[in-house]
């Protein structure tokens, strides 16, 4: 990397809200259906029918607005954007222009080389458009298939200030941003189904300049690694052209996976004219204090402020506090099993090891398993008092996560309570003495790790049960006094 | 003032094929609108906000209910054109 230029990056994410209906009708938002099956009148744009606002819409993107520290707007309003495209029936999108329900926020980041804050311009509601199939690639099919349920599929803009300068802060910005609206319940925030979706604006300047450089509009990423990929591929190019003494060409370019590279998309470089104008079917939104109030009521604790109280108030490592809170369910789960259990590193090193690999395994998120947090606190106590030993626990886990049992039935029913009875394991482990005379020896002429392998032989034996601790203070007196 | 240009650059915004005829006749029209329409320019509007709606109407909401969408049939009944329960748009991408 040089150093000459200074990369500027700025985010436009789109976010699908999971309400049940659409946004200005009643037509359900249900994902997977048959194509055309969820239009009306008004989704399809016939003519004399008019739109009607969801009021769970203009909630979800107050509280949207309140999480990512913007200003509600006091009156809102809704534009149409003109254009003509086949996935629009009306020739038209409502959205909006000039008064957004949310302005002027920002949202700190984490990366390994610090912590960022970064604008946020903007959050404006609109209606996501339909979906189309081209006969074959766009530029040469002879007609496209058009589904309109996602048509009139709600949808909030938010528009970052062109605030990161590497595609490391965009991708952290964008995963900061996702996990917020998760914890919201908001959106089901899934990249591949394109519930959520981000366009970027790219540009290089030289190191001290003040004015942006030209900018390249970039599409079609559709998971966190495009995003960072895309923007790293794009970053290079215009290095690259500039090194050259080129210019950058101000146009739209598209993620191309398979090829691992931008590629413009010619016949969309001509400015456009949206030519906005208020929505005259639709009256303005005001919204009052009381509104923000009971919206700001609904607003849990946000990813970021559990990180820092994980870290500050459990004590956990940032690492453990970033892969519990990096998932709300996961967190939530965390949370409820302290309720019942008061070591939370403890917790954290066995919902980061054993849970989250099976969680991994079986494809399933933290509340989809056999283990409910009650049940996991009980685990963790038995392993505190003795009467399982570490190693059983994990047998016993991955028992509760298949059955759903409690621990305390399996570790009766299956007997695999510890021993701790010093009389009990007396007899083994001068078996495991009487037969294991090298290492006995080793263990005589001061070699300790030889203990370790004699323990282990009276675990194999104990199938597991034995207290170690024990067994290696009875190995001790036994041969090193 | 609006110029021939404007009317060219305005009809391909709206996707409309205009003779020279047209044109010139359209440039006339449009011109003596935009005139009558400044008028209200003489008005001194500085202290008054701009109206984007004339019915005094606030907050028109719904809840977020599923209600019946249409049957299929009855979606794609007036398209010019389907194919597989779609909608088919002619050709999108000019050569």
């Amino acid at each position: 990397m040089t150093t000459k230029y200074e990369t500027v990056i700025g985010l436009e994410v789109h976010v699908q809200l999971n309400t049940n209906s659409k946004i200005f009708c009643g037509c359900s938002t249900e994902f997977g259906k048959e194509p055309n099956e969820n239009t009306c009148p008004v989704c399809l744009g016939l003519p004399g029918t008019l739109p009607v606002l969801n009021k769970k819409v203009v909630d979800y993107a107050i509280m949207a607005g309140l999480a990512l520290n913007c200003d509600i707007a006091e009156y809102s309003k809704f534009d149409r954007k003109n254009y003509f495209y086949p996935d629009l029936p009306k020739a038209y999108q409502i959205s909006q222009f000039d008064l957004p329900v949310a302005e002027n926020g920002e949202i700190e980041i984490e990366t390994e080389a610090g912590i960022f804050n970064i604008g946020v311009t903007r959050v404006h509601l609109e209606e996501d458009a339909g979906k189309l199939i081209h006969e074959g690639s766009i530029d040469k099919s002879k007609g496209s298939l058009v589904d309109y349920n996602r048509t009139g599929v709600p949808l909030i803009e938010i528009v970052s200030e062109p605030d990161m300068r590497t595609p490391a802060q965009a991708k952290a910005y964008l995963t900061e941003l996702k996990m917020i609206m998760e914890y919201l319940d908001i959106s089901d925030c899934n990249m591949e189904e394109g519930s959520l979706r981000c366009d970027a604006n790219v540009s290089l300047r030289p190191v001290g300049q003040e004015e942006f450089g030209i900018k390249a509009e970039l599409k079609n990423m559709n998971s966190f690694s495009a995003v960072e990929k895309g923007l790293e591929y794009e970053v290079k190019r215009q290095q690259e052209l500039l090194d050259e003494g080129k210019k950058v060409v101000q146009e739209t370019r598209t993620w191309d996976e398979s090829l691992n590279k931008t590629i413009s998309m010619r016949g969309k470089e001509e400015a456009h004219d949206y030519r906005y104008f208020p929505e005259p079917d639709l009256v303005p939104l005001e919204i009052d204090e009381a509104w923000k109030e009971e919206m700001q009521k609904e607003i849990p604790e946000l990813p970021r402020e559990k990180y820092k109280r994980f870290i500050s108030e459990l004590g956990l490592p940032e690492y453990d506090a970033g892969v519990l809170t990096g998932d709300k369910d996961l967190a939530v789960f965390f949370e409820e099993v302290l309720s019942d259990y008061d070591d939370p590193k403890n917790l954290s090193n066995w919902m980061m090891g054993e849970f989250l690999r099976l969680l991994n395994e079986n494809g399933h998120s933290p509340f989809e398993s056999g283990v409910s947090p009650i049940n996991l606190a009980k685990m963790l106590k038995l392993i505190d008092q003795d009467i399982i030993s570490g190693k059983i626990a994990k047998e016993v886990f991955e028992k509760m996560y298949n059955s759903g049992r409690d621990p305390e039935t399996i570790v009766e029913e299956e007997g695999l309570k510890q021993i701790s009875d010093q009389d009990e394991l007396e007899n083994i482990v001068d078996a495991i003495i009487e037969d294991n005379p090298d290492a006995v020896e080793d263990v005589e002429n001061g070699k300790e790790r030889a203990i370790g392998f004699l323990v282990g032989q009276v675990m194999k034996e104990t199938r597991g049960k034995a207290n170690p601790g024990l067994v290696n203070q009875m190995l001790r007196d036994k041969l090193m006094n | 003032m609006i110029d021939k240009k404007d009317v060219e650059y305005a009809a391909g915004l709206a996707q409309l094929k205009l003779d020279e005829e047209e044109k010139e006749k359209y440039t006339e029209q449009i011109g003596e609108i935009l005139n009558y329409v400044d008028k209200l320019s003489e008005l001194d509007t500085d202290d008054v906000v701009p109206t984007a709606y004339t019915v005094p109407m606030k907050n028109v909401l719904r809840e977020d209910q599923v209600k019946d969408s249409l049957p299929r049939e009855k979606s794609l009944a007036n398209a010019p054109d389907e194919k597989d329960g779609h909608f088919r748009a002619p050709k999108i991408m000019s050569d």
